[in-house]
């Protein structure tokens, strides 16, 4: 596949998962946050029963980089340290799997913070 | 019951002021305000504090305007939209005047208002003054997301006014023949009920609180000897262009001749067709600004002479609404009559 | 028309409400999401050609667009920007990032440690919460399913 189709595929993906987040929005009492919610736990969901690798390699970044990923990072590090250390790893392998991007967040959160003030809200 | 209340010795208002932020300077009104800070902080760390300074601003030029020291104020009502009215407690602590908080959400400014005039009215007090304020940027913390939070706000939102109205209140005759604004009384005043406004969007508080706005003013003219073309126009506080609309319609099916003369205040304040105004104004500040720079100085040389003023109150808190409880409204009324010749 | 009953009035609010412009809020959701994605793809493929682990690239593109999210938070551009795009921003890891530095930026006159240390996650709290739990779930499954002998590693 050309690095087009690629690129193209992963528009695609990123736009659909969207597309669908913005109908849930608007057409349902569904706020923000509880989108992220579902769709991290969707990834799980997806990543459990073997679609999200699938999907992966179609849109690639296009699914990966939706809080679906983030969701079937959770998925994969827990089924690996199951595989590795037993029943300790449905507990140690969620985090351990996403601690670089929760780190990384958290802390990017708070140099943020320190570093600026917070501006009005302008319509 | 009969719930208006005639005022035998009606207060006159001898001073009012308003202030405002940057999107109010931007708004059709933005000339008529005392002051605007574009910077919306007043100078202030936080916006808790910024809407405090601005109610002490809006208090202090209301005292200027009539040459009044805070000393001959012998009560203040003020109320904000913070948690526990703290924007009042922290801005108005300064002028050391006997202070009553009091809470109506958006429906503030007219509660003070019948609340000090009834005072003075009944010979209590001499002279007082009002206070509400409210801030865009402190509300948006409190009651919905962090500002830098990218969301979208739906077409029925309103946005809280960074706005204060302050008055002065007076039926002590010496004072009245010095200030130089003396012709605007309050007559009389009918005070609101609780009415379930039947939905528990926080978004589309307009909605809410028409209901109540519509019950008040029905019973209004069900009791009072004036009649609709008495006045020149049915003012109220912060319905927004989806509340004004289901107001109309209530009115035009109960009471077709009060439809005509209906105002909101949130549909004056800011420009619609440049800014992205979604439903109009809201918060405490709204109706009160609105009033003191709009409708008190027409009030006082005469154009109008008869306005029923009605700010409107959306009554709930961010729990309520995560309970999902339904939001009740509430619009408290006062008849401004002028005197002037 | 009735205006007492609570169904009455909830029958008027519905008639005088407007709708939110659907349509055109899919649309930018669709082509913000989408180019997100897009460069998210772009970046990946950079790092998978100077020889990084595809893991590590997946990561390495997470954490590009967390920092560039947060640093256009922090300079209030990211709402400006949500404001049309909608999901579109929220949806992918860029989302993520804004709930937990706005929070941030709002939380701190309240402190460092019950203001922004607490509040930072008011949003990041509940998506890691329920990950993580899904995970647990699904590992648990997982690994009776793999005593059991029904799947093989």
């Amino acid at each position: 596949m050309s690095i087009y189709a690629y690129l193209i595929l992963a528009f695609i993906g990123g736009g659909i998962l969207s597309l669908i987040a913005q109908l849930l929005i608007d057409l349902t009492s569904l706020t923000p946050a509880r989108i992220l919610v579902a769709y991290v736990s969707a990834g799980v969901l997806l990543y459990a029963v073997g679609v999200y690798d699938f999907l992966f390699k179609i849109f690639g970044a296009g699914v990966s980089t939706p809080l679906i990923g983030f969701g079937a990072a959770i998925g994969r590090g827990v089924k690996e340290a199951v595989v590795k250390d037993g029943l300790l790893g449905a507990f140690s392998g969620g985090l351990s799997a996403t601690a670089t991007g929760i780190t990384v967040a958290l802390v990017a959160g708070l140099v943020a913070s320190v570093m600026t003030t917070g501006k009005p809200k302008r319509m | 019951m009969k719930r208006i209340k005639k005022l035998n010795t009606p207060p006159r208002f001898i001073s009012y002021s308003a202030v405002g932020g940057y999107e109010e300077k931007r708004g059709p009104l933005g000339e008529l305000f005392d002051l605007c800070d574009e910077s919306d902080t007043f100078g202030q760390k936080t916006w808790e504090m910024a809407e405090g300074e601005m109610g002490r601003c809006a208090l202090n030029l209301a005292l200027s305007k009539c040459n009044l020291s805070h000393e001959s104020l012998e009560l203040l009502i003020a109320g904000d939209l913070q948690n526990q009215c703290v924007a009042t407690s922290i801005g108005l602590g300064t002028f050391g005047s006997p202070f009553l908080g009091i809470y109506g959400a958006c429906s503030t400014c007219t509660e003070a208002l019948l609340i000090l005039s009834s005072m003075i009215g009944s010979g209590a007090v001499n002279t007082g003054a009002c206070v509400t304020t409210s801030h865009n940027s402190a509300a948006e913390r409190q009651f919905r997301s962090p500002i830098e939070y990218g969301g979208q706000r739906s077409p029925t939102a309103q946005w809280t006014s960074t706005a204060a109205g302050s008055f002065i209140l007076s039926r002590d005759e010496n004072i009245i023949a010095q200030s130089k604004f003396s012709s605007v009384e309050i007559s009389d005043f009918m005070i609101g009920r609780i009415i379930d406004g039947a939905t528990a969007d926080a978004s589309n508080m307009g909605a809410a609180m028409s209901f109540a706005a519509a019950e008040s003013i029905l019973e209004y003219f069900e009791e009072s000897d004036m009649k609709v073309r008495d006045f020149d126009f049915i003012v109220t506080g912060d319905l927004g262009k989806v509340g004004s609309e289901i107001l109309k319609t209530i009115l035009d099916d109960r009471l077709p001749t009060a439809s005509a003369k209906h105002l909101d205040c949130g549909n004056l304040l800011y420009d619609f067709s440049r800014r992205d105004v979604h439903s109009g104004a809201s918060g405490c500040g709204t109706s009160a600004s609105v009033l003191a720079s709009f409708f008190l100085p027409k009030l006082e040389t005469g154009d109008l002479r008869d306005v029923l003023f009605l700010s409107t109150g959306a009554l709930m808190s961010p729990s309520s609404v995560l309970q999902g409880n339904t939001i009740k409204g509430i619009a408290p009324v006062i008849h401004l009559h002028s005197n002037a010749v | 028309m009735d205006i007492y009953s609570l169904e009455g009035k909830k029958k008027i609010i519905k008639e005088h409400s407007p709708k939110t412009k659907t349509l055109k809020n899919s649309c930018f959701a669709f082509l913000t999401g989408g180019v997100i994605c897009l460069l998210a793809e772009a970046l990946r493929h950079t790092f998978l050609y100077f020889d990084i682990d595809s893991k590590d690239a997946l990561t390495l593109v997470g954490v590009t667009f967390i920092l560039l999210a947060s640093s256009l938070t922090a300079l209030g551009v990211f709402d400006k920007i949500a404001r049309h795009a909608g999901a579109g921003t929220l949806v992918p890891i860029t989302g993520f990032s804004n709930a937990i530095t706005s929070q941030a930026i709002d939380s701190k006159s309240e402190g460092l440690v019950l203001g922004l240390g607490a509040k930072i996650f008011t949003v990041a709290g509940p998506v890691i919460l329920y990950g993580i739990s899904s995970g647990v779930l699904y590992g648990l499954i997982y690994f009776i399913l793999l005593s059991t002998g029904v799947v093989a590693p």
